[in-house]
């Protein structure tokens, strides 16, 4: 008898164990139905920017494109490209990380190395917040800094530099920040026991074992910078020649070139002419879109590469 | 931000002079440690630092010297002055349109973001394989490397025909309905084509931060709920949502304060016009204030830039809000560190 009952218990435990709540199951596969397709169509659109982008741009692409400026080209002319944009952008840009990296590199340095108390709590805060700002308040606050102290409508390389500084500063502090918090402490502690001085320290120790991450931070943060819009037309204007001067006049930049060659729309061609291209404005937009696209994917690349193959080992 | 409460301390050796015995041999040795150039470059770094906050109140400062003739003058005047202003009474009356078109925008993409990038999130921290799940983190970051102005063109030329007869049929079918109501434009430059680009920008920072929060709930927590019998489902249900609520807040607030300050996509995409209107399928109806600034800016004279410059603080403020009240939230959860 004393064996039966838990036999009995038994059946009626598996039974139980056994019992499958429908409900409750198909709402969990529901669920996860619902959460893959969430990831599906995240990725529609990166699929779709992609795809049109490398369709539509790659007829244009070609050397005469990289090469030459839009000097002289008007109405539906089979020429143009996008040589005085890629000048002004790489300008630009080198310029906006040669004020940001090391004011970034420094304020990280700060945070990790000698921030305490309540400065260095609101400039990791503030820093933070800066990453919020919108690029086009940074636009006319660069706009607005040079109005003021160099008269109004001034439009050169260097206003935009500053801009894109704005943006910039931040992505380089925290990505520097997290780089130089990963150098163990041992070695600053080592270093110092030998008798360096603190900025050697910092200098030859620090700094040289956060090396890769912090060039991998670097040129992440110029591959977002890089494509930004906004501040520079504003700040920078358009052109369609070529200007190598930062410091004199407007300059082109790719960005703003592919909205510009946008905003033309499409050329009214008369029937019979010839060397007229109707849709040739959107034709240079879509190639400019897609030589700014392989300079950020590249930039992104050499950035992981970077990290890949340059990174200390014996790190953690 | 949890490394503040904690830091390496890599000083403290040399910092340790406040201790009251033998404060004197310390002090000297504090000294020793920071003389010279140690001492220029500590200046330095902490310069750096300053700078940063002096940067965040230069940008407001010059924005208010710079807006200053347009607020400070009297509204008769201005709108006389002002080209930008003749369908208005006053510059509050311009920028009201603007900011009503930007926050509608704005809420719109948030509406639509939120919950696919928290299906992102959950499907990268506890659907996909271990394995895959970096690989495919990083297809989602790739959205964030796309330029504005990418998603400007693609928006205009590729999406918008796309769209237009589904629009047309949401207008036909629930034309009663505030949002669809009015004429339905033949080209779907529109703001709810505009909210869509929008979100899709500001998927990945929602995405990030959320799938962080989400990896930081507790093991246990997990186990114990699936130990209790939970489906997958009722284990995020209980354990992984509840604890990452602050967190999924914050990764929203702090995309809502990318889709306020877009630019490129709005500019690009939208017909615009300056009306309070719920309109969303109807040309001409709605402008945001990035937009307006960066369409009228290179044509407008002194007095206009400084009007423009005004609406500009007025993002500015907006913007400033929104991240501060989400960067509260996220520093206020200790052990989380933001995803930027």
């Amino acid at each position: 008898m004393t064996t039966i009952a838990p036999e009995v218990g038994n059946s009626e435990l598996r039974a139980l164990l056994k019992y499958v709540d429908k409900r409750r199951h198909r709402k969990n596969r529901i669920m996860k139905w619902l959460v893959v397709a969430a990831f599906v169509l995240a990725m529609a659109p990166l699929l779709s920017v992609s795809w049109t982008v490398i369709s539509y741009g790659i007829e244009r692409f070609n050397a005469y494109f990289l090469t030459h400026s839009m000097r002289g080209v008007y109405g539906g002319m089979d020429a143009g490209g996008v040589y005085h944009a890629i000048v002004g952008t790489i300008e630009i840009t080198l310029f906006a990380a040669l004020i940001s990296v090391p004011v970034g590199l420094l304020t990280a340095i700060y945070l990790v190395e000698y921030g305490r108390g309540r400065l260095a709590r609101w400039v990791t805060f503030f820093v933070d917040v800066m990453t919020g700002i919108p690029s086009i308040v940074a636009g006319l606050f660069a706009y607005a800094l040079f109005a003021v102290i160099l008269g109004p409508g001034v439009r050169m390389g260097a206003v935009g530099s500053v801009a894109l500084s704005v943006l910039m500063i931040p992505v380089v502090v925290r990505s520097s920040e997290e780089m130089l918090r990963l150098v163990p402490n041992e070695l600053r502690e080592a270093a110092l026991a030998l008798g360096a001085p603190r900025w050697i320290v910092v200098i030859k120790v620090v700094l040289r074992t956060a090396v890769a991450g912090i060039v991998t931070g670097v040129m992440i943060a110029v591959g977002r910078v890089i494509g930004e819009t906004a501040p520079l037309l504003i700040t920078v204007g358009v052109i369609d020649s070529i200007n190598f001067n930062l410091f004199d006049g407007r300059m082109m930049t790719l960005p703003v070139y592919v909205y510009g060659q946008f905003q033309q729309g499409l050329v009214p061609c008369t029937e019979g002419q010839a060397n007229c291209i109707a849709t040739v404005a959107y034709d240079r937009a879509w190639a400019g879109a897609l030589t700014l696209i392989l300079i950020v994917m590249l930039l992104n690349l050499v950035a992981r590469l970077v990290t890949r193959f340059f990174a200390p080992k014996n790190l953690g | 931000m949890s490394t503040i409460q904690s830091p390496p301390a890599p000083g403290s050796t040399a910092r340790s002079g406040t201790e009251p015995s033998g404060s004197r041999r310390r002090k000297r040795s504090a000294r020793a440690s920071d003389r010279g150039a140690s001492r220029v470059f500590r200046w330095l770094a902490t310069g750096a630092g300053a700078l940063i906050l002096v940067t965040l109140a230069a940008v407001a400062v010059f924005l208010v010297v710079k807006a200053w003739p347009a607020l400070s003058m009297p509204s008769d005047e201005l709108v006389k002055q002002v080209g930008l202003l003749r369908n208005s009474t006053s510059l509050l009356d311009y920028i009201g349109p603007l900011v009503f078109g930007t926050v509608l925008a704005a809420a719109l993409a948030l509406i639509f973001a939120v919950p696919v990038a928290i299906g992102i999130a959950l499907f990268i921290s506890h659907y996909a394989p271990r394995r895959l799940a970096n690989g495919l983190g990083y297809m989602i970051d790739l959205l964030a490397a796309v330029p504005s102005v990418v998603y400007g063109l693609w928006g205009a030329l590729v999406l918008s025909p796309k769209v237009q007869p589904i629009w047309a049929w949401l207008n036909e079918t629930f034309g009663w309905f505030p949002l669809f109501g009015g004429k339905v434009s033949p080209t779907a430059r529109v703001l709810l084509t505009v909210a869509i680009v929008l979100a899709v920008m500001i998927l990945p920072i929602i995405t990030a931060v959320s799938r962080e929060v989400f990896l930081q709930t507790p093991r246990l927590h997990e186990e114990a709920a699936l130990a209790l019998g939970a489906t997958r489902w009722e284990m995020i249900r209980t354990a992984v949502l509840p604890f990452g609520r602050s967190g999924v807040i914050s990764a929203a607030m702090l995309g809502l304060g990318r889709a306020l300050g877009e630019t490129m996509a709005v500019l690009m995409i939208l017909s615009p016009g300056f009306l309070y209107s719920f309109h969303i399928l109807e040309a001409g109806q709605q402008q945001s204030i990035a937009a307006n600034i960066a369409a009228q800016f290179p044509e407008a004279n002194p007095i206009g830039v400084s009007t423009l410059i005004a609406t500009g603080l007025a993002l500015f403020v907006i913007t400033l809000l929104v991240n501060m009240a989400a960067r509260a939230i996220v520093a206020r959860r200790k052990d989380f560190s933001g995803a930027n």
